[in-house]
């Protein structure tokens, strides 16, 4: 069975049907260039109705496998690929790739150049796209489709003994996330992006992590005042998205990258120590690098390649955020360390306390 | 840390003759090492004994030793050159041992030469097996438990602890050498024996085998601050068990989940950090297809076969990026050479599936055993490009010039005549055909579980050899539509492959994909999936939408010369080069069509395109009708180059060079007798016969002995001196089956000297470089005689006379560029044997001698220039006053049951060069690094065959030499002391046992009476 994939600006890609047959979508087209990790990628919520392209040509190979997931379900819109694995036969799997989609009422298309579209992504930049059973009229194509702020329910893992209490505002939370903190021992609440600090503050947080999601960071204007009475009590580390809006509380301005970083092979170099490090990354805005000198931050990391802003820090507080995803999950554990830093920072101000 | 200015002269040390194990991947680590090095402004002295390789060039370092790899001849140039560093992790395991016996002899330090890439600490800590497992203890990485034992007693009491299966790995040698798999008392006996003789420490490392686990190998980069990257993870298609050599290998890995993969490569950044490697350091890992449990199974702290085939696989230059950071550059500060506009600092990302496939010599040595352990035996590799892995193996198969039959039908012949259960059985064994008997155990039925029993390959690997043959099926039994040959070629079917199966045409097969939108298009590889913009002139074809490879237009096509395999090794490499560099000189843009991933050639900046793909027909003629050159060079590629001539020509394509005619001429009996008789050119009678009476009368009609060979051959292959009747009978049963009803040919054999000229010519004149004199007689292949250079006994008539026939011959038959031609002289009378149209094994040699770039001079002629245009006075190259000799280096250790005696069938994998005022002093050079024996200093016996013995002219010139010469009995104590040993016959098992006895207690060994007699003579030895 066919499928049509229809871009904004007009080209029509036709592959394979596969994952649900017979679903329809629009949504913003991004590509991946991460080997490994489809699983994890797939169930990140800052996906969220996101068209992902693989640029590995051979997705599925090792089915799907429990306790992988990033999130409770598939949060992409769709998928692209050349070459959907059909049969997997590693001892984990539980199913095939293409039988979760199905499963999960993803639609998916194969046998696609899927070098050829990333390089129109990476020429015209992200675009909307659709994916269809039927070719579509050019002008209706891609019908113009606004993220929503999304609101997820607390996954609170408290007990007794443990000291240091989290306090995560989840934009689109990641599972490793969550799971790294718990693995240091750490108590972790998760709270929606509509508390306030008032909210937080009765939690009697240690420390604040503001959490990756998906979107235009601008979109959650409301959340800023809160981290700005936030870090005035509280450590706090951001990633990817939480740190884009830890920029644009402290008064920096955040732009859209062409096509975005989505990989797990993106060197970050640290600018305090020289240390470099292979990175999880995916993200399509990014600090912007000038705004930064209007504001308290400092930039502390830089992308090896393109030079964009990697990591922030607030002198003379514990407040530090990264663009990139420490916690990997796809991809490399380099920069696993951040977490035992937040630690270090929770401590220390407790100390001071 | 920007790059050192304390530092300034540079040593390099080379990995020396190509032997298994050690091949041309270091040619081409090498040369572009000393670029990178000399490009960063640093001045590069190497040192390398093989004439035969693009590092030894002139240009590529500022001063080039070729000397022997030993220590006394290291320390004299050190002490000459006074380096301020060594860089020896670009010399393979050879140049590694040497760095460490050169730092324990102490001259490093006293003249204060400082050791860079890698620590003294750092080689100890990967190679010695007890550091290396306290260290991996330390880091708590996981090991197979093991024990280093240095008798067989201890070795076999831990083998009762560990329990049956053990691996024994000896320490210290080429390509896991001597070790192997031991499954009871009687096999540890036999390989632990063996691998503590061929241990320079004798040493072993006895280990729990962990056959059958997922093999994964990850090429690493750190620099100075510790930064590091993961170049690529691989994956074994064979799982462990297999050396990694000779498996087949796919990148990126393929059935590791991704906190699979991270645990690996944390694993594998854990031990490169520890062990402070500055440069390109390979790790192996076995992973557990059944558990998280994984083990480490080794770490090469150097540059090695695999980081060749990575920079390959990825387009990252490891050997380049690991040079820059040896002088102190980080990996941030180094530009990405593919992308231009990123850093080394990052981990390539790849969009497409590679597949590489080693090559080996058993087509060749069809006696020897074909096994695969943990003892490599491939000569060379080849690797293909493709989205999918059906594609990229596919494509492989294709490159690999083993097997018509196979490579086009994926099942063998002499499979089909066997039972399921008979394949089933067969495939227990992992051997170089495996892969073809799993494509017939799959068309006979078998199920992907069953074979995954027998063999515990990967049942993902398996369901896409499946898919293959499913393919075949379809395509055999449906309807022949366009979806379905679209689908055919996703899956690497080319033309031949479905017109094998299926009657249909060129023509038919075109119109149906014409009918798709999807169609052979060209894909550039560019480290980072198309992420950014590349301009690598880099590409491999598959099937897809976007073409990306866009003609360059006054363009010229060297075909090169594909796996490296006995008789077409790195020489055709090195000449292939040097066409291109002669092409571009010219003002036209140069293209190279080449799967061997080992090589110079497939670097991507070497020529103006570099198309990695199959050299078979249809993939060739893909690049040629989208690039529409102005024609095409087949004279430097060997063999594999000159056989597409034919094809080639039939598709309207231009030959650039002699002609098709011309070659015919040479290569075709008749054409080539007629021209012999019509110039009056004296060559030894013989005919041709398709069957066995025929051969036999025309033995009689000629005399015996007469030398038997199949008419289109390579390095000599299936090439003999049968004596009498019966030898000639027990020779034609096999040779007329194997000739596919082709003629044997059958020559008078005369005893002579035998020599070699390569020629030059524009088709009107010639030059000769020189002649080469070969010191064994006729009867042993050129490629395996030890030459001298300018000839010692020949006198002037003879030269001229030899001077004379080429000239005639170059001239008949308008050989424009270069020709091999080989003679006998006897008794005043000089007999051409054969005529090679094309490039030979013995240009590099010539060259470097000569000083002159003979295949570039051969490439301008080709490209219409004259022999007077470039100065060349026809006739004889004036001889220098020096004397040169190229030996031949044997790699007989490595394939046991191989034959070894000397023969017209070529078994010699690389060569060496001595250089010296007299004979002497040169074949005194020579014999270090090819029989590994010092002329100078020889003591104890010399141990000979029965056979030998028995030839009185043998023995008592060795007395008369100054020998004691003792003959061999197999229940003999084995000599303390031994000079040499010489076994001419490998027919009985003493002799046979003989050699195997030398070659594991690392004795000299000589299997041909003329070498011996030709070297040990008092004029040569002290």
């Amino acid at each position: 069975m066919k499928k049509y994939l229809t871009l904004e600006n007009g080209d029509v890609f036709v592959g394979t049907a596969c994952g649900d047959l017979g679903g329809e979508i629009n949504g913003e087209l991004v590509f991946t260039t991460s080997m490994t990790g489809y699983q994890e990628t797939l169930t990140d919520p800052s996906y969220q109705n996101q068209i992902i392209t693989f640029t590995y040509p051979l997705i599925g190979n090792y089915g799907i496998s429990l306790g992988t997931n990033q999130s409770n379900k598939v949060e992409a819109a769709a998928v692209v690929v050349k070459e959907m694995t059909e049969q997997a036969f590693h001892y984990q799997s539980v199913i095939s790739l293409d039988a979760y989609l199905k499963q999960s009422k993803i639609p998916a298309i194969s046998g696609i150049d899927t070098r050829q579209l990333t390089k129109i992504i990476r020429q015209y930049g992200t675009m909307k796209a659709s994916l269809t059973n039927f070719p579509v009229d050019k002008k209706k194509s891609a019908s113009d489709h606004q993220a929503s702020i999304i609101k997820m329910a607390s996954l609170s893992a408290s007990s007794d003994k443990k000291i240091d209490h989290v306090v995560l505002v989840d934009f689109g939370v990641k599972a490793n996330i969550v799971k790294s903190l718990q693995r240091k021992e750490i108590d972790v609440t998760v709270v929606t992006p509509e508390s306030t600090y008032e909210d937080i503050a009765k939690l009697h947080p240690t420390g604040i992590l503001l959490s990756n999601g998906p979107g235009d960071p601008t979109a959650y204007s409301d959340f800023l005042p809160v981290i700005k009475k936030l870090q005035e009590a509280f450590p706090i580390f951001g990633i990817c998205l939480g740190h884009q809006l830890l920029a644009l509380a402290n008064g920096a301005k955040t732009y859209k990258m062409t096509f975005g970083h989505r990989g797990i092979n993106h060197p970050v170099k640290n600018l305090e120590n020289g240390d470099i490090f292979i990175t999880s990354q995916n993200h399509g805005y990014a600090v912007d690098a000038d705004s930064i000198k209007e504001t308290p931050l400092k930039v502390t990391a830089l992308e090896v390649n393109d030079k964009t802003v990697e990591g922030l820090r607030y002198p003379g507080r514990p407040i530090f955020s990264v663009q990139y995803h420490p916690e990997a999950a796809p991809g490399p554990h380099d920069a696993a360390k951040l977490f035992d830093h937040f630690i270090d920072l929770m401590h220390a101000t407790e100390e001071v306390h | 840390m920007p790059k050192r200015t304390d530092i300034n002269k540079i040593v390099i040390i080379g990995s020396g003759p190509i032997v298994i194990g050690q091949a041309a991947e270091f040619d081409y680590a090498g040369s572009q090492a000393c670029l990178s090095l000399r490009e960063e402004g640093y001045e590069v002295i190497l040192v390398n004994s093989n004439p035969a390789t693009i590092m030894t060039d002139d240009e590529i370092a500022d001063k080039v030793y070729l000397e022997p790899l030993t220590v006394p001849s290291l320390k004299k140039i050190l002490i000459k050159e006074h380096p301020d560093a060594i860089l020896p992790t670009l010399g393979g395991q050879t140049g590694l041992n040497l760095a460490v016996e050169l730092s324990k002899d102490g001259i490093l330090d006293k003249l204060n030469i400082e050791l860079l890439g890698t620590s003294l600490k750092t080689i100890n800590q990967a190679e010695d097996r007890e550091q290396f497992k306290d260290l991996m203890e330390e880091l708590h990485q996981p090991i197979p438990a093991s024990k280093t034992v240095y008798d067989l007693e201890t070795g076999i009491k831990f083998a009762h602890q560990i329990a049956y299966p053990v691996i024994i790995r000896p320490a210290y040698t080429l390509g896991g050498t001597g070790g192997g798999i031991a499954h009871n008392d009687a096999e540890m006996t036999t390989i632990l024996n063996r691998g503590l003789t061929m241990s320079p420490s004798t040493e072993c490392l006895v280990e729990k085998s962990i056959a059958g686990y997922k093999e994964i190998e990850f090429e690493v980069m750190r620099d100075h601050h510790g930064s590091s990257i993961i170049v690529t993870g691989m994956e074994n298609f064979d799982p462990v068990g297999v050396h990694t050599g000779d498996s087949i290998v796919f990148a990126p890995t393929q059935t590791l989940t991704d906190k699979e993969y991270q645990r690996l490569r944390d694993a594998s950044l854990t031990i490169v950090n520890a062990l402070k490697i500055e440069g390109g350091c390979n790790v192996q890992l076995a992973q557990d297809p059944f558990s998280e449990n994984y083990y480490v199974i080794e770490v090469n702290p150097r540059v090695s076969r695999s980081s060749a085939l990575a920079s390959k696989a990825t387009g990252y230059p490891i050997a380049k990026i690991a040079a820059k950071i040896a002088v102190g550059l980080n990996l941030d500060e180094i530009i990405n050479p593919i992308t231009q506009t990123t850093f080394a600092m990052f981990e390539p990302a790849l969009d497409y599936v590679v597949a590489k496939i080693p090559r080996f010599a058993f087509d060749k040595f069809t006696n020897a055993d074909r096994k695969l352990g943990t003892q490599m035996k491939a000569t060379g590799e080849v690797m293909a490009i493709g989205s999918t892995i059906e594609e990229s193996l596919l494509k492989a198969v294709q490159s690999l010039e083993l097997d018509k039959q196979a490579q086009v039908d994926l099942i063998p012949e002499y499979t089909k005549g066997m039972s399921l259960g008979d394949l089933l059985e067969k495939i227990k064994t992992p051997t170089d055909y495996r892969l073809f008997e799993l494509f017939a155990a799959i068309g006979k039925g078998a199920t992907i579980q069953q074979i995954n029993r027998a063999t515990q390959i990967d049942m993902y690997f398996l369901s896409k050899l499946e898919a293959i043959i499913k393919m075949q099926q379809k395509l055999s039994d449906g309807l022949l539509c366009a979806d379905l040959v679209l689908d055919a070629r996703k899956l690497g079917f080319n033309n031949t492959m479905i017109e094998a199966i299926r009657s249909t045409t060129d023509h038919e097969l075109e119109k149906l994909s014409n009918m798709e939108d999807q169609h052979l298009v060209y894909k550039m590889v560019d480290t980072c999936a198309a992420e950014f913009e590349s301009t690598t002139p880099y590409y491999y074809s598959t099937i897809g939408h976007e073409n990306e490879s866009k003609p360059l237009g006054n363009s010229i096509v060297v075909i090169g010369a594909g796996p490296i395999r006995i008789g077409q090794g790195v020489e055709f490499d090195y000449a292939t080069v040097h066409c291109v560099k002669a092409i571009q000189t010219a003002g036209y843009n140069a293209i190279i069509i080449n799967n061997n991933p080992e090589t110079v050639s497939t670097d991507f900046s070497i020529s103006d395109k570099l198309y990695f793909e199959p050299l078979d027909i249809d993939s060739v003629m893909n690049v040629i009708n989208l690039e529409k050159p102005i024609g095409v060079i087949v004279e430097f590629g060997g063999q594999t180059a000159i056989n597409l001539t034919e094809a080639l020509t039939e598709h309207g394509v231009s030959i650039l060079g002699t002609s098709l005619h011309g070659i015919e001429q040479t290569e075709n009996r008749h054409e080539f007798e007629n021209l012999l008789i019509d110039q009056d050119i004296d060559h030894p009678k013989g005919d041709t016969a398709t069957t066995i009476a025929e051969a036999q009368e025309i033995a009689h009609r000629l005399g015996f002995p007469v030398l038997v060979r199949p008419s289109f051959v390579l390095g000599g292959k299936g090439m003999a001196v049968v004596h009498d009747e019966d030898e000639l009978n027990e020779y034609l049963v096999p040779a007329l089956k194997a000739s596919h009803g082709e003629p044997l040919l059958i020559d008078q054999y005369i005893h002579g000297i035998e020599c070699e000229v390569d020629i030059l010519s524009d088709g009107q004149q010639v030059f000769v470089p020189g002649i080469m004199e070969h010191l064994e007689g006729s009867g042993i292949h050129s490629g395996d005689s030890i030459a001298m250079y300018p000839p010692q006994h020949l006198s002037a008539d003879t030269k001229d006379q030899i001077v004379a026939i080429a000239t005639k011959i170059g001239e008949q038959v308008h050989a424009v560029g270069m020709m091999n031609i080989q003679f006998i002289a006897a008794n005043d009378t000089v007999y051409v044997i054969e005529v090679n149209p094309r490039a030979s094994r013995t240009v590099p040699f010539m060259s470097k001698i000569t000083k002159r770039h003979l295949a570039q001079l051969a490439t301008q002629l080709i490209l219409g220039k004259s022999l007077e245009d470039l100065g060349l006075i026809p006739g004889l190259n004036p001889e220098p006053a020096k004397v040169y000799v190229k030996a031949p280096v044997f790699s007989f250790a490595k394939l046991p049951g191989a034959p070894t005696a000397l023969s017209p069938e070529m078994k010699s994998t690389g060569e060496d060069i001595g250089s010296g005022d007299t004979l002497q002093a040169a074949m005194h050079n020579a014999l270090f690094d090819s029989y590994h024996i010092d002329t100078n200093d020889l003591n104890g016996v010399v141990l000979i065959s029965e056979f030998d013995a028995n030839d009185d002219h043998v023995a008592s010139k060795l007395k008369s030499a100054g020998f004691e010469v003792q003959a061999y009995q197999p229940d003999m104590d084995w000599p303390e002391k031994i000079a040499f040993v010489l076994s001419s016959e490998d027919e009985t098992d003493d002799e046979k046992q003989l050699v195997a006895n030398a070659l594991s207690h690392q004795v000299p060994v000589f299997t041909a009476q003329d070498t011996v007699l030709g070297i040990f003579q008092p004029q040569l030895i002290k």
